[in-house]
Formats: C-alpha cells, structure tokens, sequence
C-alpha cells in the first residue's frame, strides 16, 4: 500500500503571454520531509510556487494536494486545506503588533474572522495559541512591539509565525534566507530544521545559498527554464553532471559545495 | 491596555452625560445643530469603517444614508406612523442594498473600488430624482407628520427639538457602541489586517471578499440608520442626501477629525458644522473662507484633529498611540 504523497505536481505549464514559464512540470513531494526547490534566476521557482499556492491559475496540468486535484482552487480554500506559504519579500503586517500578525491566522483558524460580539481582548485562548507560536519562533519579547520596527531577520520569522499558526500540513518558503546576514541566515535555518523535525509539516522551499539547500534538505529538486532537470538527494544532484554543466556551470566546487 | 480602555469608557461616558444634559443649558437653535451634528457624525462613522478600519475608500457612502431616509419616509407614509416600524425598515432597506452592491463592489479595491461606488451612488441618486411615482422626484417626500414613539406607554413628542435630540442621541449612541464593539473584536482585527495587507489575508486562509462585504454591507446599514434620523429630522426625504456631493461630506469630515482614531469622524463632523454655522451668520461667500480654514485645518492636523491630538498626548506619555 502507498501512501498519498502530500503534493503531487503533473505536468504543470504556466504561460504568460507567449511566454512559457513552466514547461511541463511534474514533481512529487512526500510526506514530512524538507525537499528543496532549486534552479537559476527565472527557472519559474517563483512562478511555480504562486501557481501551487493558488495566486496563478495554471494553463494546463495538475496540482493535486493530499490526492485531491485542486489545480486553479483560490487561495484561502488552500490554506484551509493546510497549504501555507512565505514570499520572497516580507509579507506580513507591517503597523500591527507581532501579537496581532500572529492573532489574524489564529482567529481564522479558529473559524472565528466574523465573530463581532465578543471583545478579542476576552479571548484569552486565542492570546495563549498566538504566544506558544511566537515563543517557537523566539519572537516572545517582541510581542507587543510594532512589527515594523523589527530587525528584518525578526520580520521574516514573523511571516513564518504567521504561517504556522494556521498549523499547516505544508509549508512552501520563498528564499526564506534572502537578504539576511549569515547569523540571521544561521538562525532561521536552524529553526526551520528543529520545526521540520518536530512540527508535522512538511518544508517545501526555494533557496539560491547552496550552501544551505546541501545542508538541509533531503531531497532537492532542480527547474531550469521552465523544465524539470533532475531531483535527488543533495549527493545525487551534486554528482549530476546535466546539473553542474547546464545550471550551476560547474561551479559547485566555487559555491564550496 | 485594559486600563486604557477603561479610561476610554470613563471619558465616553463622560461625554455622554454631558450630551444628554445639553439641552438644558443652549438654545433651541443649537439644539438642532447639535442633532444635525450627532446624526452626521454616525453617518462619517459608518463611512470610517470602510476607509479607516478595512482600508476601502468609498464614494457612495450618501447612497445608503439616502436609502434609509427614503425608505423610511415611504414606511410612514404607506404602512406604519410607529418610529419601532420606521427605524428598523429603513436600517433593513440601506442594508439590503448595501449587501446587493458590495457584492459587486468588494471585487476590487483602491481607486477601483472607489470608482464603483460612486458610480452606484450616482445610480442611486438618479432612481431617487427621476422616479417621481414613488420617489417625489426632485421635490422629494416630505414627511407630512411625525412617526409616534412610545416608550412603555409614554408617547415621545418627536416634532419638540428636544425630544427628537435625545431619541437621536439615543440611537446614534447604539450604532457608535455597536462600532466599538466590532472594532474591538475578532472581526475587527480582520478589518485591519485587510487593510494593512490583504494578500496576506487571503494567504492565510480567509476570503477577503467576504471580509469586505460584511464590512461594507455593516456601513450601509448603519449609513441608512443615520439616514432615517436626518429625514425626520429635515421632515424630508430629497434626492441631495443620495448625492455623490454628500458622500463627500462623510470624506471630509473623517479626514478632518483622523480616520485613525475612532471618534475623530465625529469630532471631524462638529468642528464641520460649527465653522458651517459660524461662517454663515457672516458672510454669504462661506465657501471660500470654510474652504480656506479647513485648509489650514488639515495642513495644520495631518492625521486630522484628533488623531493629530491623540499622537501628541500619547507622546507625551511616551507611549503607543493604540487606539
């Protein structure tokens, strides 16, 4: 008997205009693993990410979540089903208190976004599951600080609070170390390491450090221009001669691989 | 916080009082600017929880205030003379047609947005000057005699200043602490994080579309309830009060008073026609010179009147302004 695979991706074309962004994409990612996405700039990481998370309509294939074909569902529906994702630039909100970014998912979970009649302030529950989160993240202290006046690291954890608490089933990061300096770099890999251990969700990411995609994921898939080019364990890719010529020109020994 | 908020109650119920006692100390004149003034400032409210909270600047906000008025002038004059029939038809009549066009209007937002709903207010406008069958056209529905309001038995004289002051303080201090009690509550919270960033929303797993709409469809309604209040209040229901003109008003006001805080629409709306009122006994060219201070009004107070006050006393405290 096999097991459902979490995400399954069948060939996935994506055009905008006549321009073809995702060439036949079919990719298969398991149940709690951390796989990673990799492939030069405009190899459609991007692109395939908003097309899986509902943002893009794709032109034709399949994306199917916990076996259930949701190619073209909206967003929120989705995130209901437990597909949660980051985004390459900050995406959180930016004049409410760390508290309150954390608060808005934890009232949608809770199925509460039309409650009207009850304070929030009363809602003490919803305070305690926003700080357990928070306190995974180790944003804590923060709480009560304005989410804009966070150091940018603080603000990337920020978006991955937001996203856990919605206790997703998978998680897609976006670059999540982009222009970070190496220590928040070493942080934030560190933290999505321990939560791909011990949260039950499966880590789906992007990432263009290398250097950090050997050393975390278990699996690494790699789009060039649109296409599949191979996937494996980092040991596979890093052997991959197709990979070193046409995507990483050899360069792996450069990047320190 | 919670202390906060208990000072919050403190002064508003201070303010309160003071409101209820005023009529025993002005005039009968200002007792009607006063009302003129508490009806408005519901209706900039209302208006306020679309721009301030949820960030969707609407342009049609007049159409609803016009839907209650209208409505409710049609209730008294075809179906009840009670103000329990003529109060809730008229909020239940703005609400419909707020659920109706928010529907289309929630698909967009920004500039968009905006565009839509002054063009359905225009629409709104037009039906309430041109279908002089049921409408009265551009001479509108005069309301011939005053609903009756009995409270246990007691009938309330409407037609005394008075009286109808302290009914309209009565029902704009419900729908201002129904406001409150939204802003401050799970939904509230949604309404900002909306309006902060509503990508983000729909990314963690709520229809902003629904959000919107329930917001829009709550503002209608209670633009209709201030709307029923300002056609008895005028003895009239015309076409101006669907006008896109007045829509404007409820823009001008809350940008006058600060959209950031919640009472500073109301306070928008006094200060509006206290200048309105002042400027009038002087001079027949009132426009220019209310023009001109409000001008100054609003490059003086950026964040408006009292959102200007309130950053300045809370830094003053050396702390957030959270409210």
């Amino acid at each position: 008997m096999t097991e459902t695979p979490l995400l399954e991706i069948k060939n996935l074309h994506k055009n905008f205009g006549k321009f073809q962004a995702l060439k036949g994409v079919s990719l298969t990612v398991p149940n709690g693993r951390l796989t990673a996405l990799i492939g030069p700039n405009g190899a459609g990481k991007t692109t395939f990410y908003n097309v899986v998370s509902g943002r893009y309509k794709p032109s034709s294939g399949h994306v199917y979540f916990c076996g259930e074909d949701v190619s073209g569902t909206a967003t929120h529906k989705l995130v209901g089903m437990g597909l949660l994702r980051s985004f390459q630039i900050t995406n959180i909100f930016p004049d409410l208190t760390v508290l309150e970014n954390v608060l808005t998912p934890v009232i949608i979970h809770n199925g509460k976004s039309f409650s009207m009649l009850r304070s929030l302030k009363r809602r003490s529950d919803f305070k305690e599951q926003a700080e357990k989160i928070l306190d995974m993240v180790g944003l804590a202290p923060f709480s009560n600080k304005v989410a804009s006046t966070l150091a940018y690291g603080d603000k990337r954890l920020i978006e991955i609070a937001i996203v856990l608490a919605r206790k997703p089933k998978l998680i897609l990061l976006d670059e999540p170390t982009a222009g970070m300096n190496p220590e928040e770099t070493d942080r934030i890999i560190n933290l999505i390491k321990e939560l791909a251990a011990k949260s039950g969700a499966t880590f789906f990411i992007t990432e263009h450090d290398m250097k950090v995609v050997f050393s975390i994921a278990e699996r690494i898939f790699v789009l060039n221009q649109g296409t599949p080019l191979a996937e494996g364990t980092p040991d596979e890719i890093r052997s991959n001669q197709a990979v070193r010529e046409a995507y990483l020109g050899g360069s792996l020994d450069a990047k320190g691989v | 916080m919670v202390g906060l908020f208990s000072k919050n109650f403190f002064v508003g119920f201070l303010v309160l009082i003071l409101m209820a006692l005023a009529p025993f100390f002005v005039t009968t004149h200002w007792v009607i600017i006063l009302t003129e003034i508490i009806i408005m400032s519901l209706f900039a409210m209302s208006f306020n929880l679309l721009f301030g909270y949820t960030g969707l600047l609407s342009f049609g906000q007049a159409g609803f205030f016009g839907v209650g008025a209208y409505v409710s002038a049609l209730t008294l004059t075809h179906l009840s003379s009670s103000f329990w029939v003529c109060l809730p038809v008229g909020i239940v009549g703005a609400m419909l047609f707020a659920l109706v066009i928010g529907w289309f209007c929630v698909r967009l937002d920004e500039i968009y947005f905006a565009i839509l709903t002054l063009g359905f207010g225009m629409m709104l406008f037009t039906l309430a000057h041109n279908w002089l069958s049921v409408t009265g056209g551009s001479d509108g529905l005069t309301i011939a005699s005053m609903p009756v309001l009995s409270i246990f038995g007691h009938k309330i004289e409407l037609f005394n200043p008075k009286f109808f002051y302290w009914v309209s303080l009565t029902v704009v201090s419900l729908g201002i602490i129904f406001l409150r009690q939204i802003v401050k509550s799970p939904f509230g919270l949604l309404l900002t994080a909306t309006r902060e960033n509503s990508q983000r929303v729909s990314f963690v797993g709520q229809n902003v579309r629904t959000v919107r709409l329930v917001a829009f469809t709550i503002a209608g309604s209670l633009a209709g309830m201030a709307g029923v209040l300002f056609a008895l209040f005028n003895r009239i229901a015309s076409p101006e009060m669907l006008h896109w003109s007045f829509s404007g008003k409820a823009v001008l006001m809350t940008i006058l008073g600060g959209s950031s805080v919640f009472l500073g629409p109301a306070v928008g709306t006094a200060v509006f026609f206290v200048l309105e009122h002042f400027i009038t006994s002087y001079t027949t060219n009132w426009m220019i010179f209310l023009g001109a201070i409000l001008v100054i009004l609003v490059l003086a107070f950026p964040q408006g009147v009292l959102g200007t006050l309130a950053t300045f006393f809370s830094k003053l405290n050396g702390g957030r302004n959270s409210d």
